[in-house]
This record gives structure tokens, sequence and C-alpha cells, in this order.
């Protein structure tokens, strides 16, 4: 095993571990506190990335279009909740997966029928677009540093609030009990638009972080939205630290095992077998890996208490 | 031999124990009656009696036979049945139907995929009589959720006959009931009284001491007292545990 | 008779007579409309079993269709370009695919079944969810069987008496095998073991209080509507000879859920006039725009925001709970 490779492919695991967790954070918020299914959470993961590479044409810089894609990405996440899910919410959640799934053809042909079916490359500024050399072959896009920063600093802000601040104190008590929240003369309505807001917001800098690596894309958000749920799952749906803790491990595991599952298998097994077995069982590692995890513990690893 | 016995049951919820050192024992044949102001810890009794709970530590015996750790449907099979406090029919099934699977569950295997349910009249008959015994044969083919809750606590009923228990655990079945409703339910619980021995929690006293052979107190999950009706009445520590509590909240 | 046999009978028999009528009359692109639309209701009947009268709600219901087809496909690759013969694969025998299609169905029913049961809710909606989009994953690696661009179906299962390549006569395999998919769900919900699926999906604690082991129950039912689907996923590989990992997609297992929905729940024919109305629907839409996916995802919101019960919900005059 090489080890300039193992260390790109620990940081590639980081990586996509912390964009999946902007993206389930959303999805187990929203599901923790309003006991909603939203399938359509990952259409907003895809809107804010177009949102996000429109605005870097316009305003010719993609900090600066990452700073206002993220709160249009927060109000198309309000208006969802109060057209969509705010009707269903005495509903079951068959009706939910349907209306949402409804809501993701509706989100996918928008965008198709607004930029179009291509692609839409994200230029960077020259400050991002460097490498970090390391050593002769560890070789390191700077990027993926903000990348990794931006989704610690993320999750470390999401901390802070869901367990520091009034607002994060009012999320908590309506997880566990929703009269008790609204018999506090809490704004409920208000209170659950702005979690479907947040978590809204989350997915987008997710979408926004990669599109200048893989280009904003109509198929991104299907590609995405699966792992994340396999991460809520692991982790336990509705805790915020099983979705960091599930996520960091998929992330990691998923790279990891598709970049060195053949050299593994090698170890004891021919290398003309290892090549064949290696790319089938690395794609479906995350799953027989979430499997083990329910066989274990149906919960996930770390249920929230009350539910 | 005693038909249920509980030895030292502990069940905390957060902190909160539920229920505390709980010793209790039901001879057969007898109704007897778990009365206690509320939040005593009555139906978290019953759902480690019925098994859908279990005890943090301490021992359920049936029969003489440790059942602790067996699971709710295999007690159901020993002949344990329960009925639910809060109305737990199948809603969007007809009443016979209800009653049937009941039934059904009696009298052995269910994993029969061809014949049609309908038409086995062993069970359907069975299903019938039982609808008549509790008054509701006029109603079989409806659906269930068209029924008053009156009416659904004597579906209850009939369901806990149809499971031929040798032990019957109702959660409350006057709950909610009017007055003429819970007359024609002491009737009913009279007529099958002796038959099967019944562990009853009610909070309706006028009820409970027109029925019960024996009665416990339980109060902070403990039980404070056991006895005959006359008893209990008399009983000081009742009155100041229970009857304070009462005129306390009022 | 009641009115909802009534309704069944009359689409069973317009299903029955209109395809070949069309075909003979040189329509022959409705012949290939109604196949697919009957060989997607074999698997819409099958979902129906768990998702209506269950109460399962599973969302990864396409992977079975795409066992099914990949178990024609695979043995037709080898039997055309060599390989697995030491096993019996490389064949077109469809006394070898068809079998083949519903085992494996069957099997990975069982394996991610008794894993998916032990969870409820919300948990078992995406965890049937992740186990179809393994199985995507895992065909989208395997590149000797095309990997995401897909396998061609050089040549159909052989059967005895008929012949696949004739569209009418594949048509007919299809519309006798949804038949008698329709009478074997009606059998199973009606049977003891059908009470006891339909009274855990009410009221699953009820049902575990009455001594009934609901998991065993479901499981069973999850199996049998796993092989149901592998089977018309045969079909299916049949009808298009030529399959990828696509069909195994979520989007197909929700179509297939909205399938079921829109033609109501836990009805015996709910889910064929869910079948037609969505392959209708796809066929209108798609020919008057390529973003035909706008109407149909906002058509699907207003049925579940302002519809009640399907169609079948719609159309119901009796209210009794019997086929």
């Amino acid at each position: 095993m090489d080890f300039a490779l193992l260390v790109i492919q620990t940081l590639n695991g980081l990586q996509l571990g912390l964009l999946l967790f902007l993206v389930a954070s959303g999805l187990t918020l929203v599901f923790g506190i309003l006991d909603f299914v939203n399938l359509a959470h990952a259409s907003l993961y895809l809107i804010g990335a177009f949102i996000c590479a429109t605005l870097t044409f316009a305003l010719g810089n993609f900090l600066i279009a990452v700073v206002v894609a993220l709160p249009l990405t927060g109000l198309i996440g309000w208006a969802v909740e109060r057209f969509v899910a705010r009707p269903l919410y005495e509903r079951d959640h068959l009706d939910h997966v349907l209306a949402t799934f409804g809501l993701i053809l509706v989100f996918e042909t928008l965008a198709h029928l607004i930029w179009g079916p291509e692609g839409i490359a994200v230029p960077l500024p020259e400050f991002l677009q460097g490498q970090i050399v390391l050593s002769e072959t560890l070789i390191i896009p700077s990027y993926r540093f903000l990348i990794i920063g931006a989704g610690l600093a993320a999750a470390g802000g999401l901390f802070w609030m869901v367990n520091f601040t009034r607002l994060g104190m009012l999320i908590r008590a309506g997880a566990s009990n929703r009269t008790m929240v609204s018999a506090l003369g809490i704004n409920i309505e208000m209170l659950f638009g702005l979690v479907f807001a947040i978590g809204a917001t989350l997915a987008g800098l997710a979408g926004m972080l990669v599109a200048p690596i893989t280009e904003a894309n109509i198929g991104m958000g299907n590609s995405i939205i699966i792992t994340a749920f396999v991460v809520i799952i692991v982790g336990g749906i509705g805790s915020m630290k099983g979705a960091f803790v599930a996520a960091l491990l998929i992330g990691l595991i998923d790279t990891l095992g598709r970049s060195f599952l053949d050299d593994i298998f090698k170890i004891f097994m021919s290398p003309s077998a290892a090549e064949n077995s290696a790319p089938a069982i690395s794609a479906m590692l995350i799953y027989i890996i979430m499997a083990v995890v329910l066989a274990l513990k149906p919960q996930g690893l770390f249920p929230p208490k009350v539910r | 031999m005693t038909m249920l016995e509980t030895r030292s049951l502990m069940k905390s919820f957060g902190g909160i124990r539920a229920t505390d050192d709980l010793t209790l024992s039901v001879e057969p044949g007898e109704l007897h009656a778990i009365i206690g102001p509320n939040g005593a810890g009555k139906t978290t009794l019953i759902t480690q009696l019925c098994g859908s709970q279990k005890p943090d530590s301490g021992t359920i015996l049936y029969k003489g036979q440790d059942i602790t750790r067996v699971p709710a449907h295999k007690r159901a099979r020993l002949g344990i049945t329960r009925s639910f406090q809060i109305t737990s029919l199948i809603l969007d099934m007809t009443v016979i139907d209800n009653i049937a699977l009941a039934v059904q569950a009696r009298q052995g295997s269910s994993f029969r995929l061809v014949r049609n349910a309908r038409t086995i009249s062993a069970i359907r008959d069975r299903a019938m009589e039982l609808l008549t015994r509790v008054g509701l044969s006029d109603k079989a083919n409806m659906v269930t959720s068209a029924l008053s809750h009156g009416e659904h606590r004597h579906m209850e009923i009939a369901i806990a006959l149809a499971a031929e228990a040798e032990l019957m655990l109702l959660d409350e079945p006057m709950a909610g009931l009017g007055a003429e409703e819970t007359r024609a339910m002491i009737d009913l619980l009279n007529g099958i009284k002796g038959q099967h021995t019944i562990v009853l929690i009610e909070h309706d006293m006028d009820a409970v001491f027109a029925l019960a052979d024996r009665i416990s107190v339980l109060v902070y999950g403990h039980i404070i007292a056991t006895g005959s009706p006359a008893e209990i009445r008399a009983n000081k520590d009742v009155e100041a545990a229970y009857l304070g509590e009462e005129s306390g909240a009022a | 008779m009641s009115r909802r046999n009534i309704i069944t009978l009359v689409v069973m028999a317009l299903l029955a007579v209109l395809p070949p009528v069309f075909y003979l009359t040189g329509n022959a692109f409705y012949l290939d409309l109604a196949t697919r639309l009957t060989i997607l209701a074999i698997a819409a009947v099958s979902l129906n079993l768990i998702l209506g009268y269950g109460g399962l709600i599973s969302f990864g219901h396409a992977a079975y269709l795409g066992i099914g087809a990949y178990a024609v496909g695979i043995p037709a690759h080898h039997w055309l370009y060599g390989g697995l013969e030491s096993l019996g694969l490389a064949t077109t025998s469809g006394y070898v695919q068809i079998p083949l299609a519903i085992g494996v169905a069957a099997l990975f029913a069982l394996v991610t079944g008794a894993i998916c049961l032990r969870t409820k809710g919300v948990y078992f909606i995406m965890i049937t969810m992740a186990f179809a989009q393994m199985m995507y994953y895992a065909i989208v690696s395997i590149e000797e069987y095309g990997g995401d661009d897909g396998l061609v179906i050089d040549s159909r299962s052989e059967l005895p008496f008929i012949d696949l390549d004739d569209p009418l006569q594949l048509f007919g395999l299809a519309y006798v095998s949804l038949v008698v998919a329709m009478l074997i769900v009606r059998m199973i919900v009606n049977s003891r073991f059908g009470m006891v699926l339909r009274g855990a999906k009410g009221n699953n604690e009820r049902v575990v209080m009455l001594g009934f082991n609901t998991y065993l129950f479901r499981l069973t039912a999850y199996v049998i509507a796993g092989a149901m689907a592998g089977y018309a996923g045969a079909l299916l590989g049949n009808f298009t000879t030529f399959i990828s990992p696509e069909m195994m997609d979520w989007g197909r297992s929700g179509e297939l859920m909205f399938m079921v929905i829109l033609g109501g729940t836990a009805t015996l024919v709910g889910p064929v006039i869910g079948a037609t109305l969505f392959i209708v629907l796809e066929e209108v839409l798609s020919s008057l725009t390529v973003y035909w996916h706008l109407p149909f995802g906002l058509l699907l919101l207003a049925v579940v925001l302002f519809g009640k019960g399907g169609i079948m919900g719609m159309l119901r005059a009796d209210k009794e709970d019997s086929e």
C-alpha cells in the first residue's frame, strides 16, 4: 500500500464524510423534530449548487456567490416546509415519502428547464486553485482543505447552535415534546419553518462546496441522498452526534474501500479473484456495514433518547 | 398454587421509579383489583405482566414458572391476555374479523395461506358466539371504527374471552364510559368472574368494590396494602395515601 | 356482486381484449405498451401485498424487477459468450432462468427482509431503499455484464408451447401471469395468514398480544412479494431485451409505489388501474414535452395533498372489507 495514496484518500474520505454530514444533519434535524421524511432534501443540495454556479458567473467570485446563495437556498427550504411539509405533518410517513418524491421530480425538472441538461463547471478564484505540495508524491489541491475546513466549521456551528443557544434549546425541546414547546408560547410553525430552512441551507452548502469539483449537475442529488440515508440510519435517526460519527465513518470507509479493497483482498485470495470481486464488494460496502449495524442495533449507533 | 406472583419488581424511566419493589400475588379464580392514584404505575405494571416491557430487576412467576424474560407473544400462548386502557382494536377491520383473529390465535397455527379464513366455520361460529355474549352480534359486520367507545370496550372483553385465557389483565375497562355503559360492563364482568382469573386495573371505585374479591393498593410503584374490599375500606394507610391524594387533587 | 368486483372484472376484460385488437388492426405500438403495463402491474400487485395489506412501506421493490431481469440476461449472456457452463447457467432455457429469477429474488428478500423488518417506520422505508441501491451499485460495478451501460439480451427465454419472440404470445403470458398473481394475492390476504398480516398493519401490538409472531408473518409476505416481482422482472427482461441497472434505481421503486397508491392500496385491482394510469400518463406527457416529469411530479403532489384512497377509493361505494 502506498503511503501518499493513503493520505490523499483519507483526506478524500474525510471530505466526503463532512459533505455527507452537511446533508445528513438537515435530514436528521427535520426528522427528529418534525417527524417528517423528506426525500427531496437532496434537491436543495442540487438547487444550491446551481444557484451558486449562476451567481458565480453573475458576481464574478465563487465565495461571494456562496454567501449570497446560502440564504436563497434557506428560503426555498422554508417554502418547502410551508407549502408541502406543513399540510402533511398529521399524515403518515407514506404520504411524506410520496409527496417529497413528487417534489424531487419537480425540482429536478425545473433545474433541467432553467439550467439545461449539461452540468455547469464552477470556476474557483485563483488563490483556491493552487496545490499544496507536501512531498514529491503527496500533492493536495488547496480547495480540498477549504472544503474540510468549511465542513468542520459548519458542523461546529451546528453543535454550538443546538447545544448552547436559545434556538437550540427550543429545537431540542421540540424534538422531545411538541406540545410543551407550543405551550411555552413559542410560535411552533415559525420554529419548524426555521428548522427546515437551516437543513436546506446546510444541504445547499454541501452542494455549493462540491460544485467546483464535480460541476453542478442534475444527477448530483440522487447520488448523495441514499448515502445520506445510510448515514442517518447508521447514526440513529434524529441524533446529531450519530449523524456526525456515521458520516465520517461512511465517508472514510467508502473512499478507502474503493481504493484499497483489492489490495486487501489480494492478501488472502488470488490477484484475479481479488480484482474481480473488489469493485462489487466495495460498491456494496457501506450497505453491508449498515446491515451489520442494524442487525446489532436496530435503532442505529446513537438512538435518540426520546422517540 | 398461585396463579401470578411478582417478586421485588423494579422498573425505572430516566430516574423515576415507576415500579418499586413490587410484590403481588394473585390466586386462581379470583378477581384481583389494583387501584391507586394517578401516576402510581398501574399501566407500567400491566405492561410488565403481559411482557411488552421488561422489568429492570425482579421476577414474575406464572403458575410457579418464571416468565420474566418470556416475550409477549409467548406469554399470550401460555394463557395470559391483556385488554388495553386506550382501546387497541384493529380499527380498519370489521368487528367479527377482530374477534375471529383472536379465535384464530387460540385455534392453532395461523400460518395457513390457502383457505379463506372467513369460510372456516369453527372460527366464525365461535367469534359470533362471543359477540353474542358481549351483546354485539348485530354489529358483527360493521367496520370497527364505526362503533362507540363503550362497544369497543365490550369487544376488548370478547377478545380476552376468545383467548380462553386463564389470566385476564384488564386495563381500565370502564375508562371513559358513561354511567349506563359502566353498569353494562359491570354486569358483563360479573358474568365471567370466577371462570377466569382476572387482574383488574380500574379507577372507578364503585365498580372495583362491586366486583373485586381482593384489592391491592399501588402507590408510587409500591403495593401498600392487599385485602378484601372490606379490609381495604377500613385500612388507615390506604385512606391516608389514596384518599389524601384524591382530596389534595380536588 | 359488489361494485368493486364489477370494476375488477371490467378492467381485466378490457386489458385482455383491447391490446390484441389494437395489434391485429395494425397498431403494434399499443400492444407493446400494454405488455409493459401488464408486467409492471404484476410487480405493483406484489408490492400491494406488503404495502397495501401488510402496511410495509418498501421503497426498494424495483430491485426485484432488476434481479429477475438479470436472471434472464446473465445466463443468456454466458450462453452466447461462454462461461458459467459448469454451473449450468449458460443457457436460454426458461426452465433455468425463471426459477433462477424467482429464487434469487426470494433469497434477496429473505436476507434483506430479515434485517429490514427488525426496524419500523421511517427506518424501514430508508433501509429497503438502501438495499435496493446496493443491488444497483453491485450491478454497475460488474463490467462483464455491461455495468452502467446495461446488457443486451440476445435471445429470449425458451419455453415450451410459447414463443416469446411473438409479441402477442408474450403479452398473453404476461396477462395470464398477472391474473394468476392477482388470484394468489387474493388467496393469501383472505387466508388465516392474511388476517394476521392485515391485523398487524392495523395494530401490530394487539396482534402480538394475541400470541402471533408478526415478524415471521411479515417476513413470509415480504419474500412472497419479492419472488413475484422477481418473476415480473424475468418477463420484463424478455420484453425489453435490454436491461440496465437503471431499472433498479430508487426512482423506479418510487414509481411502483405510486402505481399502488394511485390505484388504491389494499384492493385487488387497484395496482392494475394504477399501473395503467401511470403508463398512459407517462406516454401522453412525454410525447408532449421532454419536461414531463414536471407535470408528473406536480400531479403526484396533488394526489397526496388532496386525494384520498386512490382511484379505487373514489370509486368505492360499498364499505365492506372483502374482495
